[in-house]
This record gives structure tokens, sequence and C-alpha cells, in this order.
């Protein structure tokens, strides 16, 4: 009895909270059937902003898997002074709102900014440019994959690490044929994670993109601006599109994984 | 092939794990390294695998200087207490590892992993997951793995320290086997007084970071260097000014003049040995094991009086 209070009120609390309002958009979208919504999502401005959502992820993706493993093992493997701080600045970006990241960024490479005027003398654009997209979906999307990988890396500890180095390896051989596939699952999931952070951005992006139809709105901004421009259809439609690509992500990451590892 | 540790030193923090410790260990020996935890055995091992790197001295690996070397450099072969199994390898794969890394042709590799499975009786098992094998069966996969690239020297840290006591006895006696066929030079290192007695030519006994006693085994137990020593690789009692074990203790049911007085508060019946637990008119304690025979011979009982009197004692 008690179970079944306790799988009614988790069911109920989600589908209130998550599969409702979701499904309203699902049935929102194509209320007049899949021919407008089919339009409003082939717009130029729309296919525009579906490119550019998929383009900045692809970037800040690997950027922060990368960078999330090396942070992982220096956390993790390497003592060295000012860790915790290193520990805890990794974990900024989840606190701080993403119009606050978008301010700051403003506030480096903006016209009065501190790196702005030398980065415009040299014909760099960042600020209502694509750079600073892609600085401000990195930085919000940038603590998943350290935080999926640096315990992982605690729990397989160094002993076969040291094993592989007595039977010859190199640091580098080591990292590629031990490390390395004792974290993937970890890796995977932190990937999951960040590209779902990164095609969802949208506080810091609006901060430092401008907003330029056609230019730098992301699939995320083009739902914002045709909901506030009463283009309701449009708004719904491009939703029901963020929401493929992160229901698809998660696919990917199912179907990769397999069953029941052996070991 | 030899290994000479010269003056080593190593501090963690302020913790002095080893304090000027120089040893020999000859080629084809197999040797053990025994003390109480924290008395820097693992430190010792760790460090002429270059797995640790030592704050002072020299280590040499087959007459040559390999302080400043990578383990990678060495050519020694590391077996760990909990066996580092490579978790996402089969048995076949942990044991080809060394030997991929080298480039060896895929033929050779495959030849030379059957031969080591068979040594150390894994044919059957060589599709196998780590996670699918027994505790015994891993450590002997670990074993396999370091021999498989032919190291100059083997070396074990506490091997058998993570399986039960039936286990444990069927691998040393079996470790000892394999070392008479290969005769690689191997270092064992242990805190079980009885396994480095049976499966060692010679015993390295190391208390807080220093050596205390390099012997055989059988010297070790008949002329320990000292008090440490006596303890450590046996039950001892103190007797005035010597030590005694307990089956150095005579007893007798008269004086003799070079006797002492004592009660007996129990006597404990273990099969073909009887331990007889005493307490002297000082209110020392004293244990003395005597055999079946006779114990039933003066008839000890709790509560009676007998004279004791070392039968062999040592003096430090």
């Amino acid at each position: 009895m008690a179970r079944l209070a306790l799988r009614f009120s988790v069911l109920g609390y989600l589908a209130l909270l998550l599969l409702v309002p979701v499904g309203m958009v699902f049935w929102r979208a194509f209320e007049h059937g899949l021919a407008p919504a089919w339009d409003a999502v082939t717009t130029p401005q729309a296919r525009h902003a579906f490119w550019l959502t998929t383009l900045i992820t692809l970037i800040a993706v690997p950027l922060n898997t990368v960078f999330g493993v090396i942070a992982a093992l220096a956390i993790v493997r390497r003592p060295f002074r000012g860790k915790g701080i290193v520990n805890a600045i990794v974990d900024l970006p989840l606190a701080l709102s993403p119009v606050v990241v978008g301010l700051a960024l403003f506030a480096l490479y903006g016209r009065n900014g501190w790196l702005g005027p030398w980065l415009s003398d040299h014909g760099i654009r960042v600020i209502f440019a694509l750079p600073s997209m892609i600085l401000a979906t990195a930085f919000v999307s940038l603590p998943f994959v350290v935080r999926e990988v640096v315990p992982v890396l605690r729990e397989i500890g160094t002993e076969q690490e040291q094993a592989a180095s007595t039977l010859g390896a190199s640091p580098f051989q080591i990292f590629r044929r031990i490390t390395l596939p004792a974290i993937r699952w970890a890796v995977a999931y932190g990937v999951v994670l960040t590209t779902a952070r990164c095609l969802g951005e949208f506080g810091a992006v609006s901060v430092v993109s401008g907003r330029i139809e056609g230019r730098t709105e992301t699939l995320t901004l083009h739902v914002q601006k045709s909901f506030e421009s009463f283009d309701l259809v449009g708004a719904y439609s491009a939703s029901v599109v963020l929401g493929l690509m992160a229901i698809g992500t998660l696919l990917l990451m199912t179907l990769f994984k397999p069953k029941e590892e052996a070991g | 092939m030899s290994i000479t540790v010269r003056e080593v030193t190593k501090r963690f923090g302020d913790f002095v794990a080893l304090d000027g410790v120089s040893l020999e260990v000859p080629t084809g020996s197999l040797t053990a390294l025994l003390g109480p935890s924290g008395s820097g055995k693992s430190t010792l091992l760790r460090i002429v695998a270059g797995l640790e790197t030592p704050d002072g001295g020299e280590i040499q690996i087959a007459e040559e200087d390999v302080t400043g070397h990578r383990p990678q450099e060495r050519g020694v072969g590391f077996v760990f207490q909990h066996y580092a199994a490579f978790k996402h390898m089969t048995v076949e794969q942990n044991v080809a590892f060394g030997l991929t890394i080298r480039k060896w042709p895929k033929d050779r590799i495959r030849h030379r992993v059957h031969e080591l499975l068979e040594l150390v009786q894994l044919e059957g098992l060589a599709k196998r997951y780590p996670a699918q094998l027994s505790g015994g069966q891993r450590q002997r996969m670990g074993l396999a793995r370091a021999l498989a690239v032919e190291p100059k020297v083997l070396l074990l840290d506490e091997p058998f320290g993570a399986l039960d006591a039936r286990v444990r006895k069927e691998l040393r006696a079996w470790l000892r086997r394999l070392h008479d066929e290969t005769h690689t030079t191997t270092v064992i290192v242990t805190h079980d007084q009885e396994e480095a007695m049976e499966v060692a030519d010679q015993v390295v006994v190391m208390n807080r970071g220093r050596i205390e006693q390099v012997a055989e085994p059988r010297e070790l137990y008949e002329q320990p260097a000292n008090e440490f020593v006596m303890s450590f690789v046996g039950p001892v009692n103190r007797l005035g000014d010597g030590w005694v074990r307990p089956h150095d203790v005579e007893l007798r049911l008269e004086p003799n003049g070079a006797t002492k007085e004592a009660m007996i508060e129990r006597v404990l019946h273990l099969g073909f040995e009887v331990r007889v637990e005493l307490v002297l008119q000082d209110g020392h304690r004293l244990v003395a094991q005597v055999t079946r025979d006779d114990a039933e011979q003066l008839e000890l009982h709790e509560g009676q009086i007998v004279f004791v009197r070392p039968s062999r004692e040592r003096v430090f």
C-alpha cells in the first residue's frame, strides 16, 4: 500500500511537472496539422537558427570533453597547489545565472571591455558574433564531464595504471589502453549532459549574441522571438525541434551503452 | 639477476618509511621482506620497482644503476595485493598486455600467452573477464602477466594477503615450485612469518624503516639478532633476563636449584601439543608448550604447582 502510494506520488509529480507541459508543447505545435508546423520550422530564419545551435554544440561539446577529462585527471591524480580552488571553480557555472555569465563576457570582450578594443583593432569580432556565443555556451556547459569523470577516476584507483607502467606502457599508452576504457561511460554520460545543456542554452547567449535574426539567433532565441511576436505555432514548432534533438541525444547514449559490461 | 639497495631513505611527510636501508638480493634467490605494517617493506619494494621515488640512496638491478629510471625501463614484474587486473580485458588480453606494448607479432604473443596460462593453470579461462574469476585465479593471472615480459626480477607485494587461508597455503607452495622452475630473482613482501619462512631462501626482517636481520629461515628462528626478531618470527616468553620459546620451557614436578616455582592457570589441549599457561611467584605469566605424552606423564592440571626452567634461552 505504502509502495503504491510512493509510486503514484512520484509518477504524479513527474507528470504534473514535466510530462504534461512538454506534451502540451507537442500538442500545440501540431494543433492545426503537420503542414503549418513544418512551414514554421523551414523558414530561412528557423533553419539558420537550427544550424547555428548545431554548430555551437558541435564546437563546445568536444572542447569541454577534452578539457573535462584533463581537468578530472588533474583533480584526482595530481597533487598541486590550489587544487581545492580549481575544484570549486569548475562548479561555478552551475551556481552562476547564465545572464550573469553573458554580462561577464560582455564586460570582457565588449567595446569598453579589457580585451574588446584590442581584438577589434585586429579585426576580430567577438561580441554579437559566433565567438562569444561559443564562449558563453562552453562556459555554462563546462562542469558536466568533469563531474561525471572525477568519482569514477577516484573509484578505479591507480593500481591498474601502475601495473601497466611496470609492464612497459608509456603514460600515453596507459591513458589510452587502461584509463580511458575505464572511464568511457562516465565520459559518454558527461557528453550527453553537456550536449543537452548546450542545446538548451538561452540566458548567456541571449546577452552576448545581439539576437540578430538569420545571423546570431540560435534555436532557443528563435523560440523566444517567435513567442514575443505572437507566432505561437512557430514558437511551439521550434520547441518541438529542440525537444527532439535532446531526446535524440539521450537515445544515442542508450543505444551505444552495452546491456551489462563484463568486468 | 641481483638487486642492490644502497642507503635508501624515504619520508612521507613526518613519517620516516625507510631510514637508510641497504640490502643485497642474490641472483636467482627468493627473498621475503617480513615485517609489521608500517615497517617500510612495501615502500622498499615499490622503490625497487620505480613506483615510488626515494629521497636518497641508490637502486641497482642486474648491476645497473636504475635509481632515476621510470618503472617502464626497469624490467621488473610486479604483482599487487589486490591483483590490479585490467577489468575491461580478458585473461588472455591481460597476460598479453606487456607483449602487445612491446609490439610482438600476433602469433608469437598467442604462443607465449598459451604457455604462461598453462604454467599458472588457467588454460580453460583465457576468454573470461577478471570479474568472473576467483581471487586465487586472479592472482595467478597477475603472476602470468608479470612473467610474460620475462622480467629481470619479480616483485610481489603481499600477493596472497587478500585470499583466504586455504588458497593462500596452496598458492604459497605453488609459488615456491614455480620459482624452482623459472629461477627468476624474486622478492615477496609479507607480514606473515609462516609464509616468509615457508617460501623464502632468505628472510629480511624489517621494523620502523630499518632492517633488523637478514638470514635464512632456520637461522632466523634459532639465532634471532634481537628481541624484535625473536618475538616476530614466533611465540616467545620473558623469563628473568632471557627470552624463551614456549617449546623450550621445561616443566618438572620437583625443584632442582635452577628452576622457578609456578602455578598452572590453564591447560589447553590442541591435539598433538598441549599449551600450559603458568603464573610465576612474582606474578609474571608464562606459556609452555609440551607434547601430549609429557602432559599425561606429569598429570598436568589447573592449580598444580610445577617448577620451570628454560632448556634454551636467549639474552639480548
